[in-house]
């Protein structure tokens, strides 16, 4: 589009003004982090120290809370890519009754406040089905709303690759599970994972369904930083713990993003690939 | 070699495969088995439970739940002005936060899709997606340390003789606004990609002023995108417990169930029907103004 040369200037300084905001308060608290006033959150710091970082390390409640992200998280991950994976294949690769509800029906846990999912799940569980809440608990939820991320991953790949390919594979002879394991499932690889690493990320930093299903005594890593969030003393260790989680949830999402978006530009326009993994990766 | 190749082999996996050749609805059944299973009855089947509980109710004296229904909780959620105010509150704040995140979000969508080179828009869509799956708790938390007495709100505003908001409900919409305005970006972004340039040169072929192109012929198209990703600051805003708590002494649905889950789950789950109730209707509009074809 033309713009006069002013109006792209503003438009350009409203981009950076919208980045700094997005960007400012994840800064303050990596700054924090290294903040060498223990106990109290005053801007400016007084001074930079990297004496917290050890002291987090030794922190054996941390510990375990981080242990039992990743073991929740990967739990989680491993259901949702299968569930995710075959329910993209029936809606991407046959027509049938009720197609259009299975994206919304995927969709769902997501779409409805985390708090609903929460409350809906906790109650089943513990009104109805009389399970008491434990890590088994938080999987199940958590697999609950990650499916949707492996699923809309996984069917824009499979929208964008040619059916033609397939029937070539059967045409050669190939049987339904050698198309799927020799044609298939490599087209759609580098989605699958990408999929998985989104759900992982999506998981490991999950509080509000988790505080619903969680079992006591049990903690992730979100509910711990919650609860010693109110403890002045326990301050520094939850903002070094907090620049922690904020890398551990950036690196798989910048993975995901290489992957969609290496593999859109080898199919076609690079622009096209952009707006892919934005549409798989804007879902949450 | 070839010839051994061309030889049936008739292995277990082999004999299975075949089963499901040519039988379409057999091999739909088998993949939708465990996605729809878990998903109709472990999912919906929650929902149902859940609209049932709400017409539970717990006896006062023993704190035990009745399993019989009653419209008690409801009664009290419409005649309790206290409740009434508090779901106000939080659809009230959902649509503040929904309508700046519309305006935030579209300068810098539009820049990303329509003016930026292929290489700006790459690294662009990497910038917003980052912070978007970042840490939600972290963010509430810098929030939180940014607006406190001490923090770098009042600090940076202090040589202006001005105060920062401090904790409440002005915080709670700020926090909120920027939680979701990457859920805001990237769906507006798609929808702005999707209008052929050469719409655009059209309109400015045939002499409109920019911003009547941006008003007659952007605007409208990328209208639904607006919608899609209006569901989630909507929805994700509704069910935020957390926020409130950390930067507001104000009670928000969110909050009441939390605090009524443990000693009148039936409570809890009555409200939790109000933002089912607002998000379906929200959901029936979205889908009337063509929002799905954008998520």
């Amino acid at each position: 589009m033309r713009l006069s040369r002013q109006a792209t200037w503003v438009l350009r300084a409203g981009v950076g003004l919208g980045l700094a905001f997005i960007y400012i308060p994840l800064i303050v608290v990596g700054i924090y982090a290294f903040n060498s006033s223990g106990t109290t959150q005053k801007w400016p710091p007084p001074g930079l120290t990297l004496d917290w970082f050890p002291k987090a390390l030794e922190s054996e409640s941390a510990r375990e809370a981080f242990l039992t992200s990743i073991e929740v998280g990967l739990i989680a991950t491993a259901i949702a890519m299968v569930l995710g994976t075959l329910a993209s294949l029936a809606v991407a690769k046959h027509r049938f009754f009720g197609r259009e509800t299975i994206s919304f029906l995927v969709i769902l846990p997501i779409a409805l406040p985390g708090i609903v999912t929460g409350v809906a799940l906790s109650n089943t569980f513990t009104q109805v089905l009389g399970i008491d809440l434990s890590l088994f608990t938080i999987v199940v939820a958590h697999a609950t709303f990650c499916i949707v991320v492996v699923y809309n991953n996984v069917i824009a790949r499979l929208r964008r690759s040619s059916a033609s390919i397939e029937e070539a594979s059967a045409d050669l002879g190939a049987d339904t599970w050698q198309t799927f394991r020799f044609v298939t499932l490599p087209a759609m690889k580098t989605a699958l994972v990408a999929g998985g690493l989104l759900a992982f990320a999506l998981s490991f930093d999950e509080i509000i369904v988790t505080t619903f299903t969680i079992g006591a005594g049990e903690q992730t890593l979100p509910i711990w930083i919650y609860t010693n969030l109110f403890r002045p003393k326990e301050l520094p260790i939850v903002n070094v713990v907090a620049l922690l989680v904020i890398l551990i949830s950036i690196i798989p999402v910048y993975l995901a993003h290489r992957l969609s978006s290496e593999a859109g530009v080898s199919a076609g326009a690079k622009g096209g690939a952009a707006r892919d993994a934005a549409e798989a990766t804007a879902v949450p | 070699m070839a010839v051994e190749a061309a030889a049936p082999r008739r292995s277990a996996g082999r004999r299975l495969a075949g089963l499901f050749y040519g039988r379409p609805r057999l091999q739909v059944g088998t993949l939708l088995a465990g996605p729809v299973g878990w998903l109709v009855i472990g999912y919906i089947g929650s929902l149902i439970v859940l609209l049932v509980t709400a017409f539970w109710s717990v006896d006062a004296l023993s704190g035990e739940v009745v399993q019989e229904f009653s419209l008690e909780n409801f009664e009290a959620l419409w005649n309790e002005p206290v409740y009434r105010d508090i779901v106000g509150r939080t659809v009230g704040v959902a649509a503040a936060v929904t309508v700046t995140d519309a305006l935030l979000a579209f300068p810098i969508a539009f820049y990303m899709a329509k003016i930026a080179s292929n290489r700006g828009k790459a690294i662009l869509v990497v910038a917003i997606l980052l912070p978007l799956w970042s840490s939600y708790l972290v963010k509430v938390l810098a929030w939180r340390t940014m607006l406190s007495d001490g923090g770098i709100i009042n600090w940076a505003l202090e040589p202006f003789g001005l105060n920062g908001p401090g904790y409440g409900i002005v915080a709670v919409w700020l926090v909120m606004s920027y939680l979701w305005l990457p859920y805001m970006i990237l769906p507006i972004y798609a929808g702005l990609e999707r209008i052929p340039d050469s719409l655009i040169s059209a309109s400015e072929d045939l002499g409109a002023h920019p911003f009547t192109t941006f008003r007659r012929v952007i605007l409208p198209l990328a209208f639904p995108a607006v919608v899609a990703g209006s569901i989630f600051t909507f929805s994700l805003t509704l069910g935020d417990y957390i926020t409130p708590r950390l930067v507001s002494s104000d009670q928000f649905i969110g909050n009441v169930i939390f605090n009524s889950i443990v000693n009148d789950q039936p409570f809890a789950a009555a409200l939790a029907l109000v933002p089912i109730v607002v998000m379906i209707a929200y959901l029936l509009v979205a889908r009337k103004l063509g929002a799905f074809e954008h998520v």
